[in-house]
């Protein structure tokens, strides 16, 4: 079964898991305390920190997924890493600092401590669930693609090829495995020590290629200036010269995006649900332009709303160091999204064979196919470095979000509100007990996913937290008339429309529920299901206001204190006064 | 509105430190978050009015890929930056003008 590997590509990935595994063992020695457990015993340097960070925010959509979406969709597919890396800067301009001095443990814990609610604790906990199954979702994609690939010659029972769920159940055991041995601290190591394999990873085998092959610009030079290379033309078109490097197009297929389509703002991505409807291109331009903003709003709110990222800020020693490791992230994710286009783009020209499959065999896999083109060892070394970035990447996504549900689920449930007089030994026994079953349910779900885009799924996980998370962030930290009905109201309401409407967008597009009449009548509400943010966010928003208002006289008493603690400078020490007074009731 | 907590009723805790320290930090936040939506939203716009504009060529890129692909990463990098500087300066400026009033015996 082994012998028909490459083994270049066979022991890079080989080694990343191996590494991965002995990283987290060695770690789990150290996790002696529940503290050390759940936040990484508070004492992390800006410098892992911020690498930690970058590591577990580049999942399996940056890495794989981008490329991915801009090699299949062209220019729209681009909003995506920049939005990833603006949502962030959102994140610290209004949500960072004031959460950190707040100083609770987990979201669910912000919510209960501003609102005096365990109730609203309970809600806060479904969200964090929620968001996170749709996020490992494309991470089991990844892992399933990733393996398939490595293994994609081997016999199995008679087929040629490791099938898709057999990648997504490996890694999702061993990554379950992993938490619950070592917890929090032992990822910290981890996902920093990723980071730079993935920058690697993604960088390297870039420029190989642009030496070998033409530039960034020169391959986007070659799409749309004359006729597109198509099937008719059985030759590879004339190359032209430019800079002392030959830029020669392949043969696109049929499934193809033509040049003007993919190079073009509002292409096949925002189009799809216009064009479905039959409209002309003049009539789908101002539809497109809707799911562009929808997409925007949805990927640069979602970022802040993110559980598992925003857990991150617990584990700088102070505001001052979490500020400075928001800047860190900034940079070294800003640099790594540079890097994945170009993929997208060289795959287009080198390698259009892609368009052709589907699922795990389609452009999603252009990371690691794509340095193949240079055939023999140096392709299967680069390629191999790339499976490495792949398994990183969603391995360190995964553990990060398996960290922050399990957590909310021991922390949140477990010990507050099941079993308050619980020990810490017994939490911690139950934070292992809730590894298994949270891994175990992503696992299965992510081996249903196998046919959806990495980086749309992404991009539904972060539609839902926008509509749920970031607005009661955002008005809990700056409006003191909040009260937890509206609180509770405006999440419930944004939360759950937007989740419905993912829902219903992911059953009709994997031929689950039969839609497709519906929407090529009503092209405006496939829109608006795809992309729910440019609606669920205000409604959320609004609803909050609206019902806050009515309950006004349930505002908690002590809220200027709870604002002064989100507030005020840490050096006053209003934070640890807040938290006495808490204890003197 | 709740009424002032009887244990506390010096210059840290009372409405008017509140009310500044709300005020700067959320208009610092709101200038910086202006100036890169104002980039970030104004994009779909210029590439649904002015599409001839956005696509031309600059050393083989479309101007509009250029833009989204490339610069605005540096541009998302010097707002944040100017915002952590600006922030740690005016927490610090909090800190000390609340020091102040503590000096003074806390006279409002």
């Amino acid at each position: 079964m082994i012998a028909a590997v490459d083994l270049w590509i066979f022991a890079c990935s080989f080694i990343t898991v191996g590494a991965t595994l002995a990283m987290g063992y060695w770690a789990a020695g150290k996790a002696k305390t529940a503290s050390d457990f759940f936040v990484a015993g508070r004492g992390v340097s800006v410098g892992w920190n911020a690498s930690a960070i970058s590591g577990e925010y580049l999942s399996a959509a940056s890495f794989m997924g981008v490329a991915g979406t801009v090699m299949s969709s062209g220019y729209d597919a681009l909003w995506y890493p920049v939005c990833y890396a603006c949502g962030y800067l959102f994140l610290l301009l209004f949500i960072a600092g004031p959460l950190r001095r707040f100083g609770a443990y987990t979201i669910p814990d912000f919510a209960e401590g501003r609102f005096d609610s365990p109730m609203f604790r309970k809600i806060a906990v479904i969200f964090v669930l929620f968001i996170g199954f749709f996020y490992t979702m494309p991470q089991m994609k990844g892992a399933g693609t990733t393996l398939a690939y490595v293994f994609k010659e081997i016999s199995w029972f008679g087929a040629t090829g490791l099938p898709y769920w057999v990648g997504v159940l490996v890694v999702g055991a061993v990554i379950t495995l992993n938490v619950a041995i070592g917890g929090m601290k032992g990822i910290t190591l981890v996902q920093a020590v990723q980071y730079w394999l993935k920058m690697f990873a993604i960088s390297a085998p870039i420029f190989v290629l642009v030496a070998l092959y033409g530039g960034y610009g020169t391959h986007l030079g070659k799409n749309g200036i004359g006729p597109a290379p198509t099937n008719a033309i059985a030759t590879a078109q004339a190359p032209a010269e430019q800079g002392g490097t030959t830029v020669v197009r392949a043969a696109l297929p049929a499934a193809a995006p033509d040049d003007a389509t993919w190079i073009n703002p509002f292409g096949r991505l925002s189009s799809k649900a216009a064009k479905a409807a039959k409209l002309s291109a003049t009539e789908s331009r101002p539809y497109a332009l809707l799911y562009t903003y929808s997409l925007i709003i949805a990927l640069v709110c979602g970022t802040a709303g993110l559980p598992h990222i925003l857990v991150r800020f617990y584990t700088n020693p102070d505001g001052v160091a979490a500020k400075r490791t928001t800047m860190w992230v900034m940079i070294l994710i800003g640099v790594f999204y540079l890097f994945p286009p170009v993929f997208g783009v060289l795959g287009r020209n080198l390698m259009p064979a892609l368009y052709e499959g589907a699922g795990s065999k389609g452009t999603d896999k252009v990371v690691l196919e794509l340095p193949r083109v240079l055939n023999g060892t140096w392709g299967s070394i680069l390629s191999g470095i790339t499976c490495a970035g792949a398994f990183a990447a969603f391995m360190s996504t995964f553990s990060g979000l398996l960290v922050s549900m399990t957590g909310a689920l021991a922390h949140d449930v477990y010990g507050r509100i099941l079993a308050p007089a619980s020990t810490p030994a017994q939490r911690m026994q139950m934070f292992k007990w809730c590894a298994f079953g949270v891994g175990g349910l992503a696992t299965v779900l992510g081996c249903f996913v196998e046919k959806l885009e990495i980086n749309f799924m992404v991009g539904q996980a972060f539609a839902i937290a926008a509509a749920s998370y970031f607005p009661l962030l955002f008005m809990s930290v700056w409006w003191r008339g909040m009260t937890m009905k509206g609180a509770a109201t405006g999440m419930l309401a944004g939360g759950v429309c937007a989740l419905s409407a993912v829902v219903l967008t992911n059953l009709s597009d994997l031929k689950k529920v039969d839609l497709t009449a519906f929407w090529v009548e009503h092209p405006l509400v496939r829109i608006l299901c795809e992309q729910p943010a440019i609606w669920c966010v205000p409604l959320a928003i609004t609803l909050m206001v609206v019902v806050s208002k009515l309950t006004r006289a349930e505002i908690p008493a002590d809220i200027r204190m709870k604002m002064l603690v989100l507030h005020a400078p840490e050096a006053l020490g209003l934070k640890q006064e807040y938290v006495r007074d808490q204890e003197g009731h | 509105m709740p009424t002032p907590d009887p244990k506390h009723t010096d210059f840290i805790h009372s409405e008017e430190f509140l009310a500044e320290l709300q005020r700067r930090q959320f208009r610092l936040s709101v200038i910086c978050a202006a100036s890169f939506l104002t980039a970030l939203l104004a994009l779909p716009a210029l590439n649904f009015f002015l599409p001839d504009l956005m696509a031309t060529r600059i050393g083989g890129f479309p101007f509009t890929w250029l833009l989204l692909g490339v610069l605005f990463f540096p541009l998302v990098w010097t707002i944040s930056w100017i915002f952590i500087q600006r922030s740690i300066a005016l927490e610090n400026r909090e800190a000390e003008n609340a020091r102040q009033h503590a000096a003074n015996g806390n006279r409002r």
